[in-house]
């Protein structure tokens, strides 16, 4: 660690605290992510267990999603990754009014994405696919754990996708507020370290679910 | 400097607000890591008491066979309540939340955690989920009765409140992530600009890998109490044997939380014990970087381990001697720790205070929970002593009489720095001896009855066990003499207590640096680090800066 | 600590972001040919190329503190044990 970044000497001395360390709440953002991480490793080893107990169930059970779809929301939520990174880029190089519209992008993409997964939800469960439904008590365990998983796995990214939506919009109020500004954007930038997290779990979602043929 | 600072230097925390109320307010919406410290230590002092007063009705229940007090389905939800609240809501917060927010800082030198406002979240999140816990007790359906390891499939088809029993249990898992996460972030960001990693306290070091593993292994029993959750209101299948779920599964996923948990429970104490001995030894810590380092071995090694508890519930062979031979490892870092203990102590000027009688009875204590535990991890005694009355006492010999201990220690050891009085040494001193009494005739009988194969979690027993669990329960009376005359003796001395100088035990640390009680912001400058963490040779000087 | 700060280009971001799209092709091209078990094999590589492009680039720890590195190989490697464990007992059931 780089002993010159430590800044408990220039630690100002008043009794408000106005003392302000970026990289510290960088760090305080990386440690959550690791348990963001380590939320879904538990989740992740679930799937692997069952998918090595239950391989062929799997593999037919996941031949009725759709491909399209997935593959559509991976594209979006790789776009709106970019976005989000471009935003903060542009707040770095000082163009308040780029950063707002990528930021604005961002969320665009998000909402989309959660309206695609509405959409692939319902029609699975217009099918009677859902948890302990009738359809679904009728097939094999491999079967029933599968879309067990489905519905967890993605419902859970689902949830931090809207977090990340809630989040997106108080950085685009900080933004217009100017509580964010062209050198103070760390919040900014953590905001993007969760949403570029939300993107990962969903590159390793992506071919465990969909892709299995 | 400004001129504000001269106020500063007068009032110590107890006067002077991080916020512009003052009373109750200026507590409760405090951002000072002392006074979080405090309000830590009141909740879980408190919650301590009510698992005492539970653990005291079981051990009545079981003075005589059959039904002494309670019935059975009571009993069930008793041994649930007291480990719910015993581990997370004492045993895990209790001495990093407590000792680790009050000490942390000011042992490296920092005005304050890296972000006091999170911290105080913590503590609420604390709160709310110990509130939880309580609500789940009078809800309809009734309080939980599943034990406090949760295991499936029971738990998924009890129709006790387990959701929101085990709800309180993912929320209190999310603050002690937060204070994990800012233990962390103080440790690395701020350090006084001498302090090294290797001129830390070992206290601080503890804390640290204590810290590693609340980020790391929390999310995991967080993702496992999401899912019964949702098996409980969905009935998605993935913990229900009948459509395919594997209750093995949950046990490892219960405990790759758990086991490192314990670790959550005992390094901290470990680390208090590193601080202890040198200053009644009056002699540098023996194998200093060796102890810093075992701290991060046990956090490392905490996680290989993990299914040694699982032996008996029809997981692989393989996986069961792998399991064993690894956690023959855990005793290498905790050996060392032990043997570095005994070393400084060695030719050192030994002052038996209250706080190293406490160690001394750690030590012991520690020692048989420790070894037992190596019966218990080797396979083939496991499988005959597994689920028995060996196991219970061998984990509070491990938690309580180590960490347990180490919490009174604590306590003992900075409470004039705390509160700026000291307690009363002689009824001190005689709490210590009862506590040791107590403990060993309330526990050891365990072994023994453990070892003739009496179940745990048992309401009822056979008549060759009456005698025995007869002196267990008086020795719960004893213990509980133990702690009422120690809490007594703490409580009347916050007032009535002489007046402690900033140093009463000639420590070294930089705690014992500054008043008692300190500042506000711990240091009116950031302090200079010249010497190694132990070096007495600067007590001399120290008196000088009185 | 602000002269410190590595800034990325515009560019760079838009080159990663179209090798995204470029892997995404390849993975759901080739979940479409029989492999058999290579499949799932070859579809964890992809993305774990995709998710170190994600990493070092748009979450930038190529560029932060290092010790952000270590604490990321930390947590990613714990996870990797607690797989391994874990099928211990799976495999040889």
């Amino acid at each position: 660690m780089n002993h010159n970044t430590i800044v408990g000497n220039e630690y100002n001395h008043t009794i408000e605290h106005v003392h302000r360390d970026d990289v510290g709440a960088k760090m305080g953002m990386w440690l959550f992510l690791f348990t963001e991480v380590l939320l879904f490793g538990g989740m992740f080893l679930t799937y692997a267990v069952y998918r090595y107990q239950y391989s062929e169930q799997f593999r037919l059970a996941a031949m009725e999603l759709n491909t399209g779809i997935g593959t559509l929301n991976t594209v979006i939520l790789l776009t709106s990754s970019l976005t989000v990174a471009l935003s903060i880029a542009a707040i770095q190089k000082k163009n308040k009014f780029l950063s707002i519209l990528m930021l604005s992008v961002t969320v665009v993409f998000a909402l989309m994405f959660l309206v695609n997964k509405y959409f692939e939800w319902m029609a699975k469960i217009n099918h009677g696919i859902f948890p302990a439904s009738e359809e679904l008590l009728g097939r094999p365990n491999g079967q029933i754990l599968f879309f067990g998983l489905y519905y967890v796995m993605t419902g859970l990214h689902g949830l931090h996708v809207l977090i990340g939506v809630i989040v997106l919009l108080f950085m685009l109020y900080f933004l217009i507020k100017n509580d964010i500004t062209l050198d103070n954007y760390t919040k900014l930038e953590n905001a993007g370290l969760y949403w570029h997290l939300v993107d990962l779990i969903w590159i390793f979602l992506f071919p465990l679910f969909y892709l299995i043929q | 400097m400004a001129n504000g600072v001269i106020a500063i230097e007068e009032k110590n925390f107890y006067q002077q607000s991080t916020n512009k109320y003052s009373g109750i307010l200026s507590w409760l919406l405090t951002t000072d890591h002392k006074r979080i410290g405090l309000m830590y230590l009141y909740t879980i002092s408190f919650f301590f008491i009510v698992g005492v007063i539970i653990g005291i009705l079981m051990r009545l229940e079981l003075l005589t066979p059959g039904k002494t007090i309670v019935d059975a389905q009571t009993y069930n939800t008793l041994f649930t309540l007291h480990g719910v609240i015993m581990i997370f809501l004492f045993i895990i917060p209790g001495l990093p939340a407590i000792f680790g927010n009050f000490f942390l800082p000011i042992q490296i030198g920092a005005r304050d955690v890296a972000f006091p406002r999170l911290n105080l979240l913590s503590y609420y999140v604390y709160v709310v989920g110990a509130i939880l816990v309580f609500i789940s007790l009078f809800l309809p359906g009734g309080p939980i009765d599943t034990g406090w390891t949760f295991y499936i499939p029971y738990s998924v088809r009890s129709s006790t409140n387990v959701s929101m029993a085990i709800l309180a249990a993912f929320i209190l898992g999310f603050s002690s992530i937060l204070t994990g996460i800012n233990f962390i972030t103080t440790v690395h960001r701020l350090r006084a600009p001498e302090m090294t990693f290797f001129k830390m306290p070992l206290f601080v070091w503890a804390t640290y890998a204590t810290a590693w593993i609340q980020i790391i292994a929390t999310p995991v029993i967080g993702i496992t109490i999401l899912l019964v959750i949702i098996e409980r209101t969905f009935g998605v299948g993935i913990f229900d044997p009948a459509l395919g779920g594997d209750p093995i599964l949950f046990q490892h996923l219960f405990w790759i939380y758990s086991h490192p948990a314990v670790y959550i429970m005992i390094l901290p104490a470990m680390g208090v014990v590193s601080e202890i001995i040198p200053t009644f030894a009056r002699r540098t810590i023996f194998g200093y970087k060796a102890i810093a380092m075992s701290s991060l071995a046990i956090a490392f090694v905490g996680y290989l381990v993990w299914a040694h508890h699982m032996f008996t519930s029809g997981m692989s062979d393989t996986a069961r001697w792998v399991f064993s031979l690894l956690t023959f490892i855990v005793a290498l870092p905790s050996g060392v720790k032990v043997f570095n203990w005994v070393a400084t102590m060695y030719k050192g000027s030994i002052d038996p205070q209250t706080p190293f009688l406490w160690v001394m009875a750690f030590i012991f204590l520690f020692s048989i929970g420790g070894l037992t535990g190596l019966v218990l991890g080797s396979l083939a005694t496991d499988v005959h002593l597994h689920d028995t009355y060996f196991v219970v006492a061998h984990f509070h010999y491990v938690m309580f009489g180590g960490t347990g201990t180490i919490f009174f220690a604590a306590l003992h050891y900075w409470f004039p720095k705390m509160f700026g009085r000291m307690y009363f040494k002689k009824v001190a001193n005689i709490a210590v001896l009862l506590f040791f009494i107590g403990f060993n005739m309330l526990y050891f009988t365990k072994f023994i009855m453990g070892y003739m194969g009496m179940p745990r979690r048992y309401y009822d027993y056979l008549p060759q066990f009456a005698t025995l669990q007869e002196i267990s329960t008086v020795g719960s009376w004893i213990l509980a003499l133990a702690i009422f005359l120690m809490a007594g003796n703490l409580i009347y001395s916050l007032r009535k207590g002489p007046k402690a100088g900033p140093n009463p035990w000639g420590g070294v640390t930089l705690e014992w640096h500054i008043p008692s009680p300190p500042p506000m912001e711990n240091f009116k400058e950031i302090p200079t680090i010249t010497h190694e963490p132990y070096d007495f040779s600067q007590l001399k000087e120290m008196k000088n800066e009185s | 600590m602000g002269n410190k700060k590595h800034i990325i280009g515009y560019n760079t971001y838009i080159l990663v972001w179209l090798s995204l799209l470029a892997l995404t092709a390849i993975t759901v091209s080739i979940a479409g040919i029989h492999l058999g078990d290579y499949t799932l094999l070859i579809a964890m590589f992809i993305a774990a190329i995709k998710s170190a492009l994600v990493i070092n680039i748009f979450m930038h720890i190529k560029f932060d503190e290092p010790i952000f590195k270590v604490f990321l190989a930390l947590s990613g490697f714990t996870l990797l044990i607690i797989f391994v464990l874990t099928f211990f007992d799976f495999i040889y059931r």
